[in-house]
């Protein structure tokens, strides 16, 4: 590919209300994508990455705030003019023509002769591992075939970002796997600008360079790279919503250094504090299901719960427990299947124990699933 | 032939099977089969009087047909009858087109509902009455004229009747429904993701339309115009309101045959017309490249 390269992308305080609607479907959105990043908007559905999309490929322009790419104000810049381009999440392939009038779409537009079209077709199918296709219909393709049609043919305008709308969704797991590490080379080998929106985080946590998680209010959480989303979550949302958490509603009885003692439903529990919480807060305390271990003996006091073992999940290389606490709070534990661990039953009564440096305390607020 | 009568029977039980013989196999022959073909067989009978019904003269003959393309005022109005049908169904396909995708594609809610209640409502009245309704516009002491001759346009009304103006607009009014529908359900089937992509590709409008809704709405069109034109060339109230001599209509020269007590030579028109109809309906299909099977969805 020649000349491809990324643009930046800044989206400024932006807010967006729809004719007619009550509220924002986003709510002061600031999130700076850098050149050629692989930059992910993860949330749950109906939380406006859809609508953020549109407002940077130029279907919706912002009620308040700007988007800019490559320092550019694209107010007033329709979807036609903008150095985007969109690859939706049904396609929307070009049913009735070929693959190569499919990629060739955007160069047609351009006034590029029929035979350079061709030629950039087969190149564009090369680049996204699809050869020898150029002349068949759309609809003789398989779903994943049809998804680098889509690519391609969204590449071949030479954008500098490609705005991806959970593309993926429709194809069956392995195909998703798959093309998940496809999608992240061909935005390697192209250098352009990638904006993915999509509410699996297994997508968003595997393929980008940093990621947006944002609430069902319509608002960004928190923008991290996906080690640090998982493990130094800074909203009780983003702990919730980022891989599987045990949340506990509690107050924080005191404090000391980075660590804090909170009490719950099931007891003292002690984790670490990295909002500086005071006494007297609402917080919650998130123990992730791999940190939990079944305690060896009785331990005084805290971070120590007992619990009945109702049902198991052999799922291969773990096992998943759900537990239930006294306070029938239910629990999730996830054990290594590597023979350290003893086989438990259901019905059985086990102590489980979590260390303090694993637990995290987080001020009280929305959780995805409640 | 066996197996055929048991399924029937177990799907719809003997009575089942003689109530639909009954009511479909009677519509089919007497209603659609046998007026046509008598039609046919009187439109190749000369016109003879009662007495010599059955005598030697009563031979079948072409000449009933022979006499439309040689008497050329006859020949001339089944010329101008296709032409003007087929302008009626241009200018119908010109105003429906942009009125059905914004039904199909823009409008929401309440202007949804408005736009298809003005394009139904007008629908409840009377052909003829509506027809009336233009003739009242389009006269002399009508509105129209005296609009134009209030803001001083014209000094003196414009007979807006002479010639095929009046009968052409007033099909054209009057059918639109019919190309309206037809084009509506073609377009609300296509995907607007695909018209979003096509704009984020950097395509006009125009090229939009070009390239993407109508290709998709091919069928829609070909029905729309395959409706509009049978029904253009088959009106006779239209004319009849509308027009003046000079207007006439193919439909008029049957009905005066009719009228004539010739129904030898007006089944002949009447079978050209119905020929006509046909030959138009395969070069549709032709043009728009659509099968039948498609034209049946």
């Amino acid at each position: 590919m020649e000349h491809v390269m990324g643009q930046d992308v800044a989206i400024d305080n932006v807010s967006m209300q729809y004719d007619g609607a009550a509220g924002f479907a986003v709510t002061d959105i600031n999130v700076d994508i850098q050149a050629g990043e692989f930059f992910s908007f993860l949330g749950p559905s109906g939380c406006g990455k859809t609508t953020l999309l549109r407002l940077v490929s130029g279907f919706l322009e912002p009620t308040k705030g700007a988007v800019r790419i490559g320092g550019k104000n694209m107010r007033g810049i329709g979807p036609n003019k903008r150095p985007t381009a969109m690859i939706f999440q049904n396609l929307a392939l070009f049913p009735l023509m070929t693959v190569a009038d499919n990629i060739g779409f955007g160069l047609e537009v351009r006034g590029v002769s029929r035979s350079k079209r061709l030629k950039k077709a087969t190149e564009l199918l090369e680049l996204v591992d699809l050869p020898a296709v150029e002349k068949k219909r759309v609809s003789d393709l398989s779903g994943g075939q049809m998804q680098r049609v889509a690519i391609a043919r969204g590449l071949a305008v030479q954008p500098s970002v490609l705005l991806l709308d959970e593309p993926l969704s429709a194809l069956d797991l392995k195909l998703r796997q798959y093309m998940r590490t496809e999608l992240r080379k061909i935005q390697k080998r192209t250098g352009v600008t990638f904006i993915y929106i999509t509410h699996d985080q297994g997508e968003a946590l595997t393929m980008s360079d940093r990621i947006g998680v944002m609430s069902a209010a319509g608002v960004i959480e928190q923008v991290d790279k996906a080690d640090v989303l998982y493990n130094h979550p800074k909203t009780a949302f983003v702990a919730d919503f980022v891989g599987d958490n045990n949340a506990f509603r509690a107050v924080v009885k005191q404090t000391e250094g980075d660590c804090a003692a909170v009490e719950t439903s099931a007891g003292m529990i002690r984790g670490r504090n990295p909002q500086r919480l005071a006494p007297g807060n609402e917080a919650m305390a998130f123990i992730r299901p791999e940190a939990i271990r079944i305690a060896a003996e009785k331990q005084p006091q805290h971070n120590q719960i007992g619990c009945r073992v109702e049902s198991l999940s052999f799922e291969g290389a773990f096992v998943t427990v759900f537990l239930k606490t006294g306070k029938e709070q239910q629990l999730v534990m996830r054990q290594p299947n590597d023979g350290t661990t003893p086989l438990l039953t259901a019905g059985s009564a086990i102590d489980i124990s979590f260390s303090e440096k694993n637990t995290l305390l987080l001020a009280s607020g929305e959780v995805a699933y409640a | 032939m066996r197996k055929l009568w048991q399924n029937a029977k177990r799907n719809f039980g003997a009575i089942g099977i003689i109530f639909i013989l009954l009511t479909v196999g009677g519509w089919l022959i007497f209603m659609i089969l046998l007026p046509q073909l008598i039609m046919l067989d009187f439109s190749f009978r000369p016109l003879l009087p009662l007495r010599k019904l059955g005598g030697p003269e009563d031979v079948y003959t072409l000449k009933n047909y022979i006499v439309l393309f040689s008497t050329p005022l006859h020949r001339a109005i089944f010329f101008k009858t296709i032409w003007s049908s087929v302008i009626v169904t241009s200018v119908a396909l010109a105003i429906c087109y942009p009125i059905s995708y914004y039904l199909a594609k823009i409008a929401r809610g309440a202007k949804f509902s408005w736009l298809m209640m003005g394009l139904i409502v007008p629908y409840w009245i009377n052909e003829l009455l509506r027809l009336f309704a233009w003739q009242l516009i389009l006269a002399d002491a009508g509105i129209l004229n005296q609009i134009l001759m209030g803001l001083k346009i014209v000094s003196d009304p414009i007979n807006f009747r002479a010639g095929n103006g009046a009968v052409i607009m007033g099909m054209a009014y009057a059918y639109i429904l019919f190309m309206v529908f037809p084009l509506y359900n073609a377009i609300e089937s296509l995907d607007t993701n695909q018209v979003d992509a096509a704009r984020d590709l950097g395509a006009s409008w125009l090229r939009i339309h070009r390239r993407i809704v109508i290709p998709h709405a091919k069928p829609g069109i070909a029905v729309g115009c395959i409706m509009t034109f049978m029904l253009a060339a088959g009106s006779i109230a239209a004319p009849q309101l509308l027009g003046s001599p000079s207007s006439f209509w193919f439909t008029q020269i049957i009905y005066t045959n009719f009228e004539c007590a010739n129904w030898n030579q007006g089944a002949a028109y009447a079978m050209v017309l119905a020929i006509l109809c046909l030959i138009f309906i395969m070069i549709m299909l032709k043009i728009f490249r659509v099968s039948l099977k498609a034209l049946a969805k």
